[in-house]
């Protein structure tokens, strides 16, 4: 799975982009954010408060109980500031 | 039709504004919203020179941004649409978006262009940094941005 961080997120994580190996059990964007958030204290601060992290799947918003499988592309940010 | 264009480089507003109504004698007016770079410097700050730079999803935003038009398009009679918008380091006074729409009668031009604006803040992936010549700080959405965008549901 590829997985793109942006913003104070990417900031927070220390990397823009990387390819993770999904374990068996992830079935949905909920359990990515909390396997994410397992992975250290740099993605756990960045993922501390959920309400504020927007995730796209496929480059469409969508939300936690959406499914996820290994060949998707996954995007994390907080909410945009445009315009 | 529809034009999106998402660079870094500055923009035109004349020659983009002339574009959307040349060759088209069924257009009868032409609507527009420009965003610029505020200066976030205080007048105290003596030679601070404050920025702001501008990150984006590529892929993503391009696809938002067709989407926002496209829903717009729906609900207005529109003879074109026009949506630029830089990405990269910006300094005060330069151009960030324009947004524009050409019909027939000035109200689908007027409310589209602030319905496509409306909508642009509060969905197209982009995310401001602020450097005020001191600090940097990720620029926090708004509550009201989220109301305006309710507004057109």
């Amino acid at each position: 799975m590829k997985l793109l961080y942006f913003a104070w997120i990417r900031a927070k994580i220390g990397v823009g982009e990387e390819q993770v190996a999904l374990p068996p059990n992830i079935a949905n964007v909920g359990d990515l954010l909390d396997w994410l958030a397992s992975r250290g204290d740099n993605y756990a601060g960045a993922l501390k408060e959920r309400k504020v992290v927007k995730v796209a799947v496929n480059q469409e918003y969508v939300g936690t109980d959406h499914p996820v499988k290994s060949g998707d592309e996954v995007a994390l940010f907080p909410p945009v500031t445009g315009g | 039709m529809i034009t999106v264009k998402v660079q870094r480089e500055d923009f035109d507003i004349g020659a983009e504004l002339a574009a959307l109504s040349d060759g088209d004698t069924q257009v009868g007016g032409v609507a527009s919203f420009t965003g610029l770079v505020r200066d976030m410097a205080g007048p105290h700050d003596g030679d601070a020179q404050s920025s702001m730079t501008l990150e984006h999803y590529p892929g993503m935003t391009e696809k938002q941004l067709a989407a926002i038009a496209e829903e717009a398009a729906r609900r207005w009679p529109l003879s074109r649409l026009l949506i630029i918008h830089r990405y990269g380091k910006l300094l005060p006074g330069d151009r960030i978006v324009l947004v524009a729409s050409a019909s027939a009668h000035r109200e689908a031009a007027l409310q589209s262009c602030a319905f496509l604006i409306d909508w642009l803040k509060t969905k197209a992936p982009f995310w401001k940094l602020e450097d005020d010549g001191k600090a940097q700080n990720w620029v926090e959405a708004k509550e009201s941005d989220d109301k305006a965008t309710e507004r057109w549901s």
